[in-house]
């Protein structure tokens, strides 16, 4: 079997966390739903961040455990890190409980 | 799936037969830790509450206290205490007695003091543990387990590993009848929400965003501040990004099934299903409180090789990260370090725990259990007032 490099925590999540330390441009295999698939990586990324298994849309939520934990405050690529650089929390943002 | 277990007198299954010395105030420790000596294999179940607390506090030791008696896995309990105590021990004794197993209390200071008490609580232990000694298992089903959860000295590779394959088995206990308590409040702090979209009713939602706002308000009547809105350094770092990410890891082991209802700090639920308990994340009393509140076997995943164990349960410990599965080998039970790796899902690293837990409730050991590792402590809300 392949080293999967990267975890999808749910189906529904839009990012993937990394498994290891990943260079620009390397691919990086990701189940999700069943199906394996890879990713080029946008730039050099760390073991435990998260890039996007697809394009996020500014405002869009970030999913990852099937739920939002926060909102891109810019577009994001495939690929590309997600990180606080790019995310707000939604709850930092006291319009709710 | 069939597993063994003690049945009590109440209907109830211990996975464990212990006999336990339980003291009803601080103060009464001494008689138990003389006690112990005599009686290396009596559970001392020492603590630092018991006297001169009031209301709401009072209340919850001496709820956790019971608790503490009632466990299933305790086959016969010694309450011991001065008699000065607020709480006497005969009342803890006779809450427990409730259970129908053997309880009894002396009360060494209404009589000659501690010397004299010594042989009376030397017979009452030898006549209980030769009681117990003649118990043996009886086969039984999931549906009799309280599992606790408990996560901690979190990591990176909690989140991704350790907590989603520990929730992966408390969705499975829940599928075979069995029960399962979570807790530690401030983990909760920007994820209520999330886990109040899953409750039975509006009256466990509310319930549940009630003790999550009453914790953030003791700390700031503390002056404390428990920087909600903040992810700390360290697990900016790591690759966590908002609050509710960091909360989500943590919750994650409690898996996906709908909250049943939210218990205060001991409190045994009714009914099988997901339950929230309120309480700290600090260890020793995390676990006081899940066992008090009837938890015979508690899972505790951790990413930096926590060692806390408890006198009442096995608790099975772990990680999915390969460097403490190695360096802290003699604390970790499971190592779930192959997600990491990419040479396992998550699904195949949940059943490797739940293969593990069978085999605990039906009597393998633990490590905390080998190494005798565990303290209680009782979750003390209020200020000494005397």
């Amino acid at each position: 079997m392949d080293i999967q490099k990267a975890i999808m925590l749910n189906d529904k999540d839009n990012v993937a966390t990394l498994l290891a330390d990943v260079d620009k441009n390397n691919v990086v295999q990701v189940m999700v739903g069943g199906r394996l698939m890879e990713i080029r990586m946008q730039g050099k990324t760390q073991f435990g961040h998260k890039f996007a298994i697809r394009k996020i849309n500014k405002g869009d939520n970030v999913i990852k455990y099937g739920v939002a934990i926060g909102q891109a405050t810019h577009d994001i690529e495939e690929g590309q890190h997600v990180h606080v650089h790019n995310v707000e929390s939604l709850r930092a943002r006291g319009d709710l409980v | 799936m069939k597993i063994s277990g003690y049945l009590r007198p109440d209907g109830s299954i211990g996975f464990r037969n212990h006999v336990a010395v339980l003291t009803s105030v601080g103060c009464a420790n001494d008689l138990a830790l003389k006690l112990g000596r005599m009686y290396p294999n009596v559970l001392l179940l020492t603590h630092r509450q018991g006297c001169s607390q009031l209301g709401a506090d009072n209340d919850q030791t001496f709820r956790t206290l019971a608790g503490l008696g009632k466990n299933p896995n305790i086959a016969g309990v010694l309450v011991v205490g001065l008699g000065c105590e607020t709480i006497p021990a005969e009342h803890l004794a006779n809450e427990i007695s409730k259970t129908k197993k053997m309880v009894e209390y002396l009360n060494f200071l209404d009589d000659e003091g501690l010397m004299a008490a010594i042989p009376k609580g030397a017979r009452i232990l030898e006549g209980m543990m030769h009681e117990a000694s003649q118990m043996t298992r009886v086969p039984c089903g999931m549906e009799q387990l309280t599992l606790g959860l408990k996560c901690g000295l979190s990591d990176t590779t909690s989140g991704i590993t350790s907590n989603p394959a520990t929730g992966i088995v408390a969705d499975m206990v829940i599928e075979s009848g069995g029960r399962v308590i979570f807790s530690e409040t401030p983990e909760l702090i920007g994820a209520e929400r999330i886990v109040g979209e899953r409750a039975a009713s509006r009256e466990v939602e509310e319930k549940l965003y009630r003790m999550v706002k009453e914790f953030k308000e003791r700390a700031k009547a503390s002056d404390m501040d428990l920087q909600e809105a903040n992810v700390a350094p360290g697990n900016i770092a790591g690759g966590i990004t908002t609050i509710e990410e960091k909360s989500l890891g943590s919750i994650m082991k409690g898996g996906s099934k709908t909250l049943q209802g939210v218990l205060d700090y001991g409190e045994i639920p009714r009914g099988k299903g997901l339950f929230f308990m309120d309480g700290p994340g600090r260890t020793p009393e995390a676990l006081t409180g899940l066992n008090a509140a009837g938890a015979q076997i508690i899972i505790f995943p951790t990413g930096g090789g926590s060692p806390g164990g408890s006198l009442i349960s096995p608790v099975i410990k772990v990680t999915g990260n390969p460097q403490t599965a190695q360096r802290l080998r003699d604390h970790i039970d499971v190592d779930v370090s192959s997600v990491i790796r990419g040479e396992e899902p998550l699904e195949k690293a949940g059943e490797k725990i739940f293969q593990r837990l069978l085999k605990v409730a039906d009597g393998e050991l633990t490590k905390s259990e080998t190494l005798g590792y565990g303290s209680i402590a009782v979750w003390n809300i209020g200020l000494l007032c005397g």
